[in-house]
């Protein structure tokens, strides 16, 4: 154990858990008695100067990045891919605390800042762990922050219902993502990714296989409910509802970064024993069957996310069902993964744009709901007139969502299709990639329903919606990055290249 | 300088959408002085370009790693419908000058789906012209959504959804295109000599060439074109039915044609007497010419046989895209503008200069109202557009259609007897439409001849008078000269045919 390598690489981590205690120690040491406007605006600003000094940490960490290890074994890798994620979880963490600043469902601002950043350290660590370990501590304290952040607006019947969903099914589901866990450890005595994948692309691969495969189911059902895969997405539709807005913008951006950030090094940890490894001319056994899995959870979200989404009322179950059709999108880049760096860059390009274009969504969301009480369909008519601003970020941030150029969802598309028929060109991802094509036409439909009301149909109501001029400072932001990031594309990905190569 | 087109139509949306809402005349002068700088720089492209090949106009790499470029370029094929573009736009906004309400969002929304047009035809990376061509789909559906008429957002939801069924087929395509050639270039170029294999162009264009068809109004995927055509404001029908609808057959000109080539070669076995796509296609087109005759000689409502005359028009194309040989392909570009004019010029009369003032489109309602007396300059203006409709020799029409229909014959006599019969009852509708809306024979009674008199329709306006005298000069003018446009569009044809995209 050397406690010096330890601490320098999990610098960021420690800088966001300094900011969490530095504001409760202001908000509840010597703002009780101020203004709710300024106790949130010290908590958000305070958080925000956090992930600022974070993402500077990972920056310092250099494209090579650091890693830890103990008793030989690899901990924690930073930089690369890795530090590709944290830049952008500490991004968005940042973007859904400047959405808290004219909240008012809670006088518990210090707690709520707190347990936000919390549970983004959580999300920094699962995207450097290379230990099952350390992957489940990180995975815990991202999901036990998101629990509470849900169940914050105790005024709201809804947001209790929803934590309360949320906690059970992520109890099972860390339950079985633990089981899948023992398995793998039993079978290879060891609990680093390498050492495992390594253990279970070797000659006596065989002699494990029936217990490996169920250990994978495990493992794909603990991690398909943290990207709200189908059939493991129940808890989405009411936990989007129900949660206060900020927090719903956590959940769906940052939390879902996270989350693929560790399927990501899961698969590039397969990547790189691959081309160690004396396999490198076959697939290992696992990695067919690890593929296949990935597919019918990709194939079912795709599927059932843009079909239930037509029905939806409510914007914010909408946005649940496109979070659904969306993770399905990402999972198929996941299931014909190249083992090169070209899917990885994909994917991670897409969920970090689907992440940023989310929380804008979001935003929009709380914005009109604050004006009119509801987040139903009918809250949008008429809101070109009420706030031209606001419809016209909403107009770019969906229509990026449906995916039409020159926005940037586009592109995220493209370029995670053409990474997936790049991989492999036989007729089952070429299918698939048809089905997500046609899909996200149908997505079209659902999304024009929200724009129709917004910018076609007859209000009732013509009062302005004022929103605070932070959140609309924001929200412009992110629609201008949408525009710009599509209309130059390699920006980003040169970016990420940057990191990967 | 073409590429100025189109910055300058999106330019021209992004300011416009700024124009404050209380300053409506600052935003229709606004767009006119774009649309009309949009034209001057097509005509000074199609006039510089003349008696040249493929130019390129800008090549800039946009995402290097995946081969992809700002690769805008220019042929004889896209001169001449960036000319269509210019004149369509000039016209739209003359006849949208009474557009009262949201009036600067409305000519924003126009100008970006014009820009998305001009983009389509000037590129030569496939991606870039996807782009383009996914642009255009979005203000379309406010078009019609907002300004519209008749079951507006039934219509415009239609058209939507079937633009986007159509691009995602086309998107599909163009991945597995991209993929299989090796992944280094999305250029049309590129991708054209990249030797895709035979039986991957097989099964490959049809998906392409139907996604593009779907836009170009091919039977029996039309069923919005009629729809669209009647819900959208007279501007968005005449954008629709004028240059939305060439971007479908053009994109399965150059996309479909262009890099499969071997997609049209016979498929070795007969199904039901038809050996090959082509012979699908061309079938296909051909029941589009005759059923959109017929059903338009059916209809009620003046707008709904525009509508249905421009699904049968627009057989044509797809027939003379399916001869492969010189005389019908440059046939079908040559329909593709002159039904560009035409169509224009009749949803004009149809939807600006009638409508507004009778505020019905019902047949049985104009009969009694002596249309040629009380507007006589509609009258005549819809006898000279249906006579270029017709395919009387002088205008643009004739010209085309027989071309189409030569080069047919040389393939296949039969299709040329059943579009003839399309052309008959073409002229059949045509008539009964001018018969039943303007020279009504019905007598007029007294008290209402008063009534009329008492409230003359509103007078015919300087951009009325101005835009029908702009498209009726120009269909003649191609009617009387067609050298002027065939000699741009023939070497273009002649290239694509010889090799791909070259």
């Amino acid at each position: 154990m050397n406690y010096a390598d330890l601490f320098r690489t999990t610098l960021p981590e420690t800088a966001l858990e300094v900011a969490a205690l530095l504001v409760l120690i202001v908000d509840l040491g010597f703002l009780r008695k101020a203004m709710l406007k300024t106790r949130v605006a010290v908590a958000a600003l305070l958080g925000v100067a956090g992930c600022g000094a974070a993402l500077w940490l990972v920056l310092q960490q250099g494209t090579a990045g650091l890693s830890y290890q103990s008793t030989g074994e690899l901990l924690l890798t930073t930089g690369g891919l890795t530090a590709v994620a944290q830049v952008g979880i500490l991004a968005l963490t940042a973007l859904a605390l400047l959405l808290l600043i004219d909240a008012d469902f809670t006088r518990h601002v210090g707690e709520f800042v707190a347990v936000l950043l919390m549970a983004a350290t959580g999300g920094l660590l699962i995207a450097a762990a290379q230990d099952l370990l350390v992957i489940f501590v990180g995975l815990e304290l991202l999901s036990l922050g998101l629990y509470i952040l849900t169940a914050f607006a105790k005024r709201s019947g809804k947001s209790a219902e929803a934590a309360l969903k949320y906690y059970l099914f992520g109890g099972m589901s860390a339950a079985f993502l633990l089981f899948g866990f023992s398995y793998l450890y039993g079978l290879t005595g060891s609990t680093n990714l390498h050492q495992i994948l390594l253990a279970v692309s070797g000659e006596n691969a065989h002699q494990i296989a029936p217990l490996l495969f169920a250990a994978m189911v495990m493992i794909a059902a603990g991690l398909g409910f943290k990207v709200a895969a189908v059939p493991f997405y129940l808890w989405a539709p009411d936990t989007y509802e129900g949660a206060p807005v900020p927090a719903a913008a956590f959940i769906a951006s940052v939390s879902k970064v996270a989350s693929f950030a560790l399927l990501i090094s899961i698969s590039t940890a397969a990547m790189h024993v691959l081309e160690v490894g004396h396999a490198a001319a076959v697939k290992p056994d696992f990695l067919v069957s690890w593929s296949l899995i990935l597919t019918v959870l990709s194939a079912a979200s795709m599927v059932l996310g843009n079909l239930a989404a037509l029905a939806q009322l409510s914007v914010r179950r909408l946005l649940a069902y496109s979070a659904i059709a969306h993770a399905g999108y990402i999972l198929l880049g996941l299931a014909f993964f190249s083992y090169s760096t070209r899917s990885a860059g994909a994917v991670l390009y897409y969920v970090l744009t689907y992440g940023l274009t989310t929380i804008g969504a979001f935003g929009v969301v709380g914005a009109v709901e604050q004006a009119t009480g509801s987040d139903k369909m009918e809250s949008f008519l008429g809101l070109h007139k009420r706030n031209p601003v606001l419809a016209a970020v909403l107009l770019v941030l969906f229509l990026s969502l449906a995916g039409i150029p020159p926005l940037v969802g586009f592109w995220a598309k493209f370029n995670l299709f053409a990474a997936v028929l790049g991989v492999s060109a036989g007729p089952v991802p070429f299918a698939l990639v048809a089905l997500a094509v046609a899909l996200s036409a149908v997505s079209l439909y659902y999304y024009l329903q929200v724009l129709k009301r917004a910018y076609v149909m007859q209000g009732v109501d013509d009062t302005p919606i004022k929103a605070h001029p932070v959140t609309m400072a924001v929200l412009v932001g992110i629609a201008a990055a949408v525009v710009v990031l599509g209309c130059f594309p390699a920006l980003l990905s040169g970016w990420i290249e940057s990191f990967i190569r | 300088m073409l590429a100025w087109t189109i910055y300058l139509s999106f330019a021209g949306a992004l300011v416009l959408a700024l124009v404050p809402k209380e300053r409506p005349a600052l935003a229709r002068w606004l767009a006119l002085t774009v649309a009309v700088a949009g034209l001057a720089l097509a005509v000074q492209g199609f006039v510089a370009g003349m008696g040249q090949g493929r130019v390129a106009i800008v090549d800039a790499p946009w995402v290097p790693s995946m081969g992809i470029h700002f690769l805008l370029a220019a042929d004889g094929i896209s001169r001449v419908l960036v000319l269509l573009t210019g004149l369509a736009a000039v016209a739209g906004v003359l006849f949208s000058w009474n557009i009262e309400l949201r009036t600067n969002e409305f000519f924003a929304f126009f100008l970006a789906l014009i820009g998305g047009v001009y983009g389509v035809f000037l590129s030569f990376d496939l991606f870039l012209l996807f782009v383009f061509y996914e642009i255009a789909i979005v203000p379309k559906y406010f078009l019609i959504a907002i300004w519209g008429s008749t079951r507006r957002e039934y219509a415009a939801m239609k058209l939507a959804l079937y633009s986007f069924v159509g691009s995602a087929m086309v998107l599909v395509g163009l991945l597995a295109a991209y993929a299989t050639a090796g992944s280094h270039s999305t250029g049309l170029i590129a991708l054209a000599h990249a030797g895709l294999p035979v039986s991957f162009q097989m099964w490959c264009f049809p998906l392409v060439f139907v996604g593009f068809a779907i836009l170009a109004g091919m039977w029996p995927f039309h069923t919005w074109a009629p729809t669209g055509h009647v819900a959208a404001p007279t501007a968005a029908s005449m954008l629709l039915a004028g240059v939305v609808m060439k971007l479908g057959a053009y994109g399965c000109l150059r996309v479909g044609m262009g890099l499969f080539p071997h997609g049209l070669d016979p498929w070795g076995f007969s199904l039901l007497g038809l050996g090959s796509w082509r012979d699908v296609f061309a079938l296909l087109a051909v029941v589009g010419i005759v059923y959109g005759a017929l059903v338009a000689l059916a209809q009620t409502d003046f707008k709904f046989v525009i509508g249905y005359s421009s699904v049968s028009h627009m057989g044509f194309v797809l027939l003379g895209l399916m001869t492969l040989n010189q005389i019908g392909v440059t046939g079908a570009v040559m329909q593709m503008f002159s039904h560009g004019i035409i169509a224009g010029l009749l949803f004009a009369i149809v939807g600006r200069i009638v409508y507004d003032r009778t505020h019905t489109r019902q047949f049985a309602e104009l009969e009694p109202m002596h249309l040629s007396k009380r507007l006589p300059f509609a009258a005549w203006a819809f006898v000279i557009a249906g006579m270029a409709s017709m395919g009387l020799p002088g205008f643009s029409g004739f010209v085309a259609e027989l071309q189409v229909l030569v080069g047919a014959w040389k393939v296949q006599p039969w299709w040329v007897a059943a579009a003839g019969l399309g052309i008959v009852v073409g002229v059949a509708y045509t008539w009964r439409a001018m018969q039943k809306a303007f020279f009504s024979d019905a007598l007029p009674v007294a008290h209402v001849l008063e009534q009329e008199q008492a409230h003359p329709f509103a007078a015919i306006t300087w951009p009325e008078v101005t835009g029908v005298t702009l498209l009726v000069g120009v269909s003649l003018a191609v009617g009387l000269y067609p050298r002027i446009l065939l000699d741009t569009i023939e070497p273009a044809v002649k290239a694509l045919l010889a090799g791909g995209g070259q």
